[in-house]
């Protein structure tokens, strides 16, 4: 059983969506069992393999029984395993706390609404775990795919937002292909390993610089890193909550896991950072990304477009810590993958359970909610914590890393970036909380405050966001734990200590 | 001179396919109709097809399936008459086929959503939807 675990992950949830589909039409109420059933499946399997991955190393698995580089393998070291664990635990735990809104928001499309969802994860999963070059552009358009579908089941402007994230979505997608098809004509091979093993005798050629350079470009798009951020902001915001709470933690986090990916195992450190020459010119890309977030933010007028150009500010966070060239950038830009996809799921559960009771998430309808719905914005509270980096929650640990890695590299434009940054997300929760806790609810200003009764969201949206809060605390204690075992093995030897 | 010009004739597929997705790519960005959007995506989309199954191709190569090669005594045989010039790569035209289908599935979500959005506004020309954004 457990030496399948690797094709577990791609053909349970992708069988389960083809399930729920076919179940969806006679009984709707069966779809959210077995999405939670699949889920809970392919969570189990990525705990058991970042268990095995770390005892040994790397696990390779044929699907059909063909040897790479002919067929495709399925190839989990310890950064994969970390990723997955992330996605398949952010997947189901956000599944479990949306439920009620999805059943209030369509109660006619559950069937084809999990079904999307089901299948947004496999795509994840699956890029996440594949260790074919052209594999991971097929399961990276079933997750955009699915994705746009998703998004556009939103508010009224959704479809708009969708339609132009399918525009940049192809156009990134499209640009990977491209990029592929230049490393196939100069490698031969799409295995990455293979790929790896034949690139170093073809550092100088120009072909292979073009096909890192295309590449790259595309999953800059798809990541959204400014300013090529222009879909991302419109798309997660007019999403339907549920679905903003799935896509905002992994899609942008899984885009930099593909990077990192093209960066350590398909074009070796080496040539990235001394043969091609961008390692600076990115880490400046990266400061304007995480300032103009910063400034975006500070200027949006409700929470969830606020919370979206963070998330533009949070992607520079790791593509400028990635490309510090460093131990400690690259140890922070791996630690914030993970911390960045709790984080942002905390927010937006909260967001999510306001959105569930007050129908809104303009900042107004903020007004009085420490009274009206605690748990909630303990919760919120929490997450913004480590948004701005306060320990012991972890967004302090991996801004730790990034700044000194920044320093390391002399790169203090990026050690200047990130500070600002946190001080501006201050500002930004602060004024939140400010207005949470002080300004009375409703219409009777001053005095009404006492009548508030409390209107908490269901104890099933409440208890999967105090588990992900405390979640937020725990990676932060257990931060030392996690860089020795899961993410130093990672991290390649060519890049110093 | 003769050398651009040699240079050109010999690499005539990866310019076709440059120019296509210069066609696509400007289609996207300069058009206001969402539609003529979506047109000028399957044109970038179809270019890069067309760039992979132009690398497979080789100048008087046949289909790559080895005639009376069938059964035990082939493979023993097949060494030594197979020369790879002498077939076209078809790994790029499979691969292709999956991108087709992408490319298809991209194409009817885009299709999709262009419908909600017109259901919506009553237009599919962006600056007149942005117009009515605006306004309210």
């Amino acid at each position: 059983m457990s030496q399948h675990f690797p094709a577990l992950l791609v053909t349970v949830p992708l069988l389960s969506a083809l399930l729920i589909s076919i179940v969806g039409w006679l009984y709707k109420r069966l779809c959210f069992p077995i999405a939670v059933a699949a889920l809970s499946v392919t969570a189990y399997s990525s705990v058991g393999l970042l268990l095995s991955v770390m005892h040994e190393k790397e696990i390779l698995y044929r699907l059909g029984g063909w040897e790479p580089p002919w067929g495709i393998a399925y190839r989990v070291d310890h950064l994969s395993a970390l990723v997955l664990v992330v996605v398949s635990v952010v997947g189901l735990l956000n599944l479990i706390a949306t439920q009620k809104s999805i059943q209030e928001e369509f109660p006619e499309k559950t069937g084809a609404f999990y079904t999307l969802y089901v299948l947004l994860i496999t795509g994840l999963l699956g890029i996440v775990v594949t260790g074919d070059v052209f594999n991971l552009y097929v399961l990276l358009e079933i997750t955009a795919l699915t994705g746009y579908g998703l998004i556009a089941m939103g508010e009224e402007h959704a479809p708009l937002a969708s339609l132009n994230y399918v525009y940049m979505g192809t156009i990134g997608a499209c640009f990977y292909l491209l990029g592929i098809g230049y490393l196939y004509i100069s490698t031969g091979s799409l295995n990455m390993a293979d790929i790896a093993s034949i690139l170093p005798g073809l550092y100088d050629s120009r072909v292979v610089l073009a096909a890192f350079i295309i590449c790259m470009v595309g999953v800059c798009l798809k990541m959204a890193f400014f300013p090529l951020h222009t879909w991302l902001p419109n798309a997660y915001t007019y999403a339907p909550s549920a679905v903003s709470s799935l896509v905002a933690p992994l899609m942008t986090k899984v885009m930099i896991y593909v990077m990192l990916r093209l960066m350590l195992t398909v074009f070796t450190p080496v040539f990235t950072f001394s043969r091609v020459g961008l390692s600076d010119s990115m880490v400046w890309l990266a400061v304007i990304a995480i300032a103009m977030g910063a400034v975006l933010a500070l200027a949006a007028r409700d929470m969830k477009r606020m919370l979206t150009y963070v998330i533009v500010a949070e992607v520079g966070y790791m593509v400028g810590g990635a490309w510090l060239g460093n131990r400690a950038g690259m140890t922070g830009a791996i630690l914030h993958i993970a911390n960045d996809a709790l984080m942002t799921l905390c927010v937006f559960l909260a967001v999510g359970n306001i959105v569930y009771k007050v129908k809104g998430y303009a900042f107004k309808d903020l007004q009085g909610m420490f009274r009206k719905m605690p748990y909630t914005m303990s919760g919120l509270v929490a997450g913004a914590l480590s948004m701005v980096g306060v320990p012991p929650t972890c967004g302090f640990f991996s801004k730790w890393y990034l700044i000194s890695g920044g320093v390391q590299a002399g790169q203090y434009g990026f050690v200047a970036a990130l500070i600002f940054s946190s001080l501006i997300n201050v500002i930004l929760f602060f004024r939140i909380i400010e207005i949470g806790y002080y300004e009375p609810f409703g219409a009777d200003h001053g005095q009404g405050s006492s009548r508030v009764r409390t209107a908490e969201a269901p104890l099933t949206m409440v208890i999967p966001l105090l588990i992900v809060a405390g979640g937020l605390v725990m990676m932060g204690v257990y931060t030392g734990d996690i860089v020795a075992h899961v993410i130093a093995p990672v991290v390649p030897p060519a890049l110093g200590n | 001179m003769s050398n651009l010009l040699s240079s050109i004739v010999d690499n005539y597929n990866y310019l076709i396919y440059i120019i296509l997705m210069m066609i696509g790519l400007y289609a996207m960005i300069a058009k206001k109709n969402l539609v003529k959007k979506i047109v000028g995506m399957n044109v970038l989309q179809t270019a890069i097809i067309l760039f992979y199954v132009s690398i497979g191709a080789k100048k008087g190569a046949t289909i790559p399936i080895i005639q009376h090669g069938h059964g035990e005594g082939a493979h023993e045989m097949g060494a030594s008459v197979i020369k790879a010039a002498e077939y076209i790569n078809p790994l790029p035209h499979v691969l292709m086929l999956t991108a087709i289908v992408v490319a298809v599935a991209t194409l009817g979500v885009a299709l999709a959503l262009a419908i909600k959005v017109y259901d919506r506004y009553q237009t599919l020309e962006e600056d007149e939807i942005l117009a009515q954004i605006r306004e309210k």
